[in-house]
């Protein structure tokens, strides 16, 4: 920067670097989000039109149905499942590419080997499942064979645990990246000091690692768990219609027009989700996490 | 990925090319373990993309499960000349355009807020959680505020107006977190020497960061086109009456029933591992010739 600009200067200057980002964010996140909030507390005459006014009764309708307890029971159990998941996985894989990968152009070339498939489509990952668990797929097919099963299972595709088996799929990328940052800032100098004042395997993955890569699992938490919460697709698919989540509810509203209900459900979901998110936050700070 | 794309500057410098590993000698039974388990995850992440690729080369008898029945191009062709498979070559058009569109203004915008988060201003807490609070938020709930807010104005929705809009909410926020790995690795030294040689503002953004930033840029690129090009949730409500590519598969999974939907996901992989190799290689390239000249 050049000398010694004045704090007003700097402040103007800054804030003329990001007026595109704002200019865009302004009218595509802030204001669409006001909007879903207006809508919540108008009225509507059931086909798709919108009294402006003030009432809460869409929200009253929210938290009186006892199918809201159900999509938030059954979005919850979804978030779980998925992030213990993910977690195990994306945080031993990042452990094997940090620490046991010898060859840092080989680790470097393993972690984009899993990063790949984050950049393609997310709707071909999901439906790519169907041959291999639907009743006639090859895990039916190989169970079938070795004699195992004699029916073929149904419970692969089409289920609750197909939702988590695309989840997973989809979204181990999230921790694995941010873990793995984590892990590779730590100093290896440690470890061997760990080893040689007689700490074990499991008292440095306790004390060392574990800790260490706090901030990376944070991150990855914070990816995961506002994905599922923000999902619908995935639920719809891969359950077969057989299963909701709050967002495929919302979905199901708005495609029958009931914009209130739904804007009201979606401001209860956003508010829980920045209750989440906000508390992970406070364990981590994410702007110098990312720039150390 | 950002920060390793970020990294990628330093790994092919050979500073580092041993032993992250603690142990020398033999390995422990835990590297075997974790092998196993690291290889079970990437057969997992390939396998089933790998069905269907080969699903989709059967002849007319084809169904969606194994075995293969026979092989030829007839679903490729199916899904180009069928009325039946809806609009594939127009929402295959449209989506390009738009992932372009997408990057080119990503990467600017971006570029512009990673230069501006680089000195502390007032309020830029707030502009950053606003960009965290876009990134996190529930992509149909943005769509759907995003297309009551046009039908409120007046404005009809379309791929290029509320759909391009809706996407940028989605694209830039990991825009700007890959500048701010990329730009955390900058060495200000440079800046000021262009500025002691007497280099203007502009001459020093155009002449020293964006040939020194260029992999990192190409890496905003990356994220800008293939987030954009399989976005789906928030183009639902915002593309209007002429589907963009994902939500023309949206609604084949919910029609198709043959491998014309496998087709389809052949088609769209090509694209994106093109996209893929070409940015990762560029960045190759551009370490490569650089190393070169240091040598020189």
């Amino acid at each position: 920067m050049q000398p010694n600009p004045s704090p007003i200067r700097a402040n103007l200057a800054g804030w003329l670097y990001v007026s595109p980002l704002v200019l865009v964010l302004v009218p595509f996140f802030v204001a669409p989000i006001l909007v879903v909030l207006a809508a919540s507390f108008f009225a509507t005459d059931g086909f798709g039109g919108l009294t402006p006014g003030f009432t809460l009764a869409s929200y009253v309708e929210v938290l009186h149905s006892a199918l809201t307890l159900k999509l938030y029971l059954a979005t919850i159990k979804f978030t779980v499942l998925t992030w213990i998941f993910t977690l195990a996985i994306g945080f031993f894989v990042a452990y094997f590419l940090v620490f046991h990968v010898r060859n840092q152009l080989l680790a470097i070339g393993l972690f984009l080997l899993c990063t790949v498939p984050f950049w393609t489509s997310n709707i071909i990952r999901m439906i790519s499942w169907i041959p291999l668990l639907g009743k006639e797929g090859l895990i039916n097919q190989a169970l079938l064979a070795t004699g195992a099963i004699r029916q073929p299972l149904e419970v692969l595709l089409f289920s609750d645990l197909a939702v988590v088996i695309a989840y997973v799929h989809q979204l181990t990328i999230f921790m694995i990246v941010p873990i793995f940052n984590s892990m590779a800032r730590i100093d290896k100098k440690l470890i061997e000091a760990a080893i040689d004042a007689g700490a074990s395997r499991f008292d440095i993955m306790r004390l060392i690692v574990a800790p260490m890569s706090k901030s990376g699992i944070a991150l990855g938490t914070i990816f995961v768990v506002s994905i599922v919460m923000g999902d619908f697709f995935v639920v719809k698919v891969m359950s077969g219609g057989g299963s909701a989540s709050v967002v495929s509810a919302f979905y199901e509203d708005v495609g029958v027009l009931q914009y209130p209900t739904a804007a009201a459900s979606a401001v209860l979901l956003t508010l829980v989700l920045v209750a989440i998110v906000s508390l992970i936050l406070r364990t981590v700070d994410i702007r110098q996490e990312i720039t150390r | 990925m950002s920060a390793v794309l970020a990294d990628m500057p330093e790994i092919a410098a050979p500073a580092t090319t041993k032993a992250i590993a603690p142990s020398k000698g033999g390995r422990p039974w835990t590297f075997y373990v974790l092998a196993t388990l690291f290889a079970c995850y990437v057969i997992a992440l390939y396998g089933p993309m790998f069905c269907i690729y080969i699903l989709s080369f059967q002849d007319i008898r084809g169904g969606l499960v194994f075995p293969m029945k026979g092989r030829s191009l007839h679903w490729f062709v199916d899904l180009f000349t069928q009325v039946r498979t809806g609009d594939v070559k127009g929402s295959f058009d449209r989506s390009i355009k738009l992932a372009v569109i997408v990057t080119v203004i990503t990467v600017v915008v971006s570029f512009l807020a990673g230069l501006g988060f680089r000195k502390r201003f007032r309020g830029d807490t707030f502009v950053f959680y606003m960009m965290i609070g876009s990134l996190v938020a529930p992509g149909l709930v943005l769509g759907l505020g995003t297309g009551l807010l046009f039908q409120a104005l007046g404005l009809n929705a379309s791929w290029y107006t509320s759909a391009l809009g809706a996407q940028l909410s989605w694209t830039l926020p990991f825009g700007v977190l890959v500048m701010f790995a990329v730009m955390s690795r900058f060495n200000h030294a440079w800046e000021e020497a262009a500025y002691d040689l007497g280099a203007s503002r502009w001459q020093s953004i155009r002449l020293v960061m964006i040939p020194v930033l260029a992999p990192g840029l190409v890496a905003v690129a990356l994220f800008g086109f293939t987030l954009s090009y399989d976005e789906f949730a928030r183009s639902l409500q915002t593309a209007g009456s002429l589907n963009t590519l994902p939500l023309e598969i949206w609604s084949m999974t919910l029609n198709v029933t043959s491998p014309s939907l496998y087709a389809l996901g052949t088609v769209t992989t090509i694209v994106s591992f093109i996209v893929i190799g070409a940015s990762l290689g560029s960045i190759v390239l551009i370490q490569k010739k650089r190393g070169s000249r240091v040598r020189a």
